[in-house]
């Protein structure tokens, strides 16, 4: 081989080994860019226009108006609410029961990946079927929880109609969907929890409930606050269950009075339902703000537990 | 009977090692299944038999429903066990929500989806895993940070993008926007961080191997079992993803949950067709499910440790 088809070869190497990590990562950040970055920022932008589902290649300019629109809308507000309290209802409970139910999971049990496969069945199903049968479940007349219910001389509600409880009936499917999931999440946290820390607290003379609060609670702080967050994020999202709860045009507008309205539903009735594109654009950037809102109180709250854990 | 040893108890290894073939090292620095000793009580047998049962119960009733006529399902006593009008309501979802043409959608999208996944998100896992350049730390935060943003978000945009292309109501325009993940690429660099030792490469880059050379036959047989679960998780989520779906895609050519949604728009939605367009659209899953329950259960947990 010539010298120069050494340098040559040798310089082709040089370049292969740097050029070829950013080859490997760029099409995440291509199709991030693409259909993630650039249109969030864009969003911005046409909030800031009148753009109708009708003629969607012309925006005229109206300022802050959508905003203004918006944020005096008390559906906006109602909206706001609902997401909120569905928010809260459906991830705390579904929390503690995935806690106690990973608790449960993580004694030495028969047919222990049967259990485990039986609770995560519930993840495979999709958002549109499991909000259609538990519409039945919740249906006023002829609904199957009504009927249940009537054993225990309960006369019939109509789970639909009322805030709490159709916002209730949401936070079922959410709990129902996704305990199994986040289960499973901790199971696998509390197998990693060293087995010294229990020989210590056992030593130490601990129950297994001590055991429980002092030793697999406090270890599985991390990862708490991780489906916390993950949690708190899939809720701002919740718009397959309303939407279909009653369904057609009362779903699309979350109820006849918008009593079970969350923010993705406002937004999609703006946008493809009424064909006003540029308040349903106001509305993503609202979420925006509250998401970093939720975002510096989730932080807030983690700096005080890690300091209280101290 | 309380402090075997760890040794004879952690029956997960079994799962993870099912799921992911290796078990990753770093979980063999510590003693796991701690408090695994304990055998379960019969109220935890009981407690697992409640929650059991209310994760299947909805799935079991999908199936009482979608065999009944509506007129049953919605009597005063709600029918308990399966009717005989199963094949008539499914020959009426058949027709009424164009279900032969949104499953032919469904498994297109979720394939090219799987497909692209496990291809971008592998070469990315190892990039951030296994090789050195500038800026990798800052890169693999912005990975993750875009997990917190929702689609929500992006929609308006997205839609009049998709139509100014041409890709209104189209195909592409649900399948582009996901063709990498960034969880694909974070659960892949778990487990080529660990699995995947340096000593390989460099033997590989002895024999004058180049970097896509490694990769084809290096990286890509170790990374398989982790793109299996992957390939799996990613099916699932394609098949059932419901909100962009809906917004972007209409009656002429949906996937499977678009028409379902639309089926029970309709004007007034035949309850038990409804529900047999619901076990239309689930009952692939669940076979998959049924299969390969256990990787899925392994992968989740195996990807949930580090996370």
């Amino acid at each position: 081989m010539t010298p120069s088809r050494q340098a040559w070869r040798s310089r082709l190497w040089r370049f292969d080994d740097k050029a070829s990590p950013y080859a490997y990562i760029a099409p995440f950040f291509l199709v991030f860019g693409a259909f993630g970055l650039y249109p969030l920022i864009y969003t911005g932008w046409i909030a800031l226009h009148r753009v109708e589902m009708t003629s969607l290649d012309q925006m005229e300019w109206v300022g802050w108006e959508n905003f203004s629109n918006i944020l005096q809308d008390s559906e906006f507000w109602t909206a706001v609410t609902n997401t909120f309290v569905i928010g809260v209802i459906s991830t705390v409970p579904q929390l503690m029961i995935a806690l106690g139910l990973a608790h449960l999971l993580n004694y030495k049990l028969r047919a222990s990946t049967f259990w485990r496969t039986v609770i995560l069945t519930p993840y495979a199903t999709s958002v549109a079927s499991a909000a259609l049968v538990f519409a039945l479940v919740f249906r006023a007349d002829g609904g199957l929880l009504n009927w249940v219910l009537g054993f225990f001389g309960a006369g019939e509600t109509n789970w639909a109609n009322g805030h709490w409880s159709s916002n209730i009936a949401i936070a079922v499917i959410v709990i129902w969907r996704w305990t199994g999931y986040n289960t499973l999440i901790y199971l696998a946290a509390m197998q990693a929890v060293p087995s010294d820390l229990y020989e210590a607290a056992s030593l130490d003379g601990a129950s297994r409930w001590q055991q429980f609060r002092n030793v697999t609670i406090p270890s599985l702080r991390p990862t708490i606050l991780f489906t916390i967050v993950i949690s708190t994020i899939g809720s701002m999202q919740l718009f397959g269950e309303p939407l279909l709860l009653e369904g057609g045009q009362i779903g699309a507008q979350g109820g006849t009075e918008h009593q079970y309205e969350t923010l993705s539903i406002y937004l999609y009735n703006y946008g493809w339902n009424l064909g006003h594109l540029g308040p349903a654009a106001a509305v993503a950037w609202a979420m925006l703000v509250l998401l970093l809102l939720i975002a510096a109180i989730n932080w807030l709250v983690g700096r005080f537990m890690r300091k209280t854990a101290a | 009977m309380t402090t075997t040893s760890p040794i004879t108890a952690p029956d997960h290894r079994r799962v993870s090692k099912a799921a992911v073939q290796q078990e990753p090292p770093s979980r063999r620095r510590f003693k796991p299944g701690a408090g695994r000793q304990h055998h379960a009580g019969p109220f935890a047998y009981f407690a697992l038999v409640v929650v059991g049962l209310g994760s299947l119960f909805p799935l079991y009733w999908t199936l009482v429903a979608a065999s009944r006529t509506q007129d049953e399902v919605l009597d005063t006593t709600p029918p308990l066990i399966p009717g005989g009008n199963l094949f008539n309501n499914l020959e009426a979802a058949w027709e009424q929500a164009n279900l032969g043409k949104a499953i032919v959608n469904t498994v297109i999208v979720s394939a090219s989806i799987t497909a692209a996944t496990l291809f971008f998100c592998t070469l990315a896992g190892y990039a951030f895993a296994k090789m050195r350049f500038k800026g990798r730390g800052v890169l693999m935060t912005a990975v993750i940070a875009t997990l917190t943003i929702p689609p929500q978000l992006s929609v308006v945009p997205l839609f009049m993008m998709m139509s100014d292309i041409g890709w209104g109501g189209q195909l592409e325009s649900v399948i582009f926007p996901t063709l990498v993940s960034a969880f694909g690429v974070f659960f892949m660099r778990q487990y080529l961080l660990e699995a995947l030792p340096y000593e390989l490469i460099e033997a590989g880059r002895m024999d004058g191997a180049n970097n896509l050379r490694i990769v084809w036959s290096i990286v890509l047989p170790v990374a398989r079992p982790a793109m299996m679960v992957l390939g799996m998780l990613t099916f699932v989520q394609a098949w059932n993803d419901f909100f962009w779906p809906y917004l972007a895609l209409n009656q002429q050519n949906p996937t499977l949950q678009v028409a379902l949604g639309q089926l029970s728009a309709s004007y007034v939605p035949d309850q038990s067709i409804v529900m047999a367009g619901a076990l239309i659209s689930t009952l692939p899953l669940l076979v998959v499910f049924v299969i390969f329950g256990k990787q899925i259960v392994g992968g989740i947990m195996s990807g949930a440790v580090k996370g």
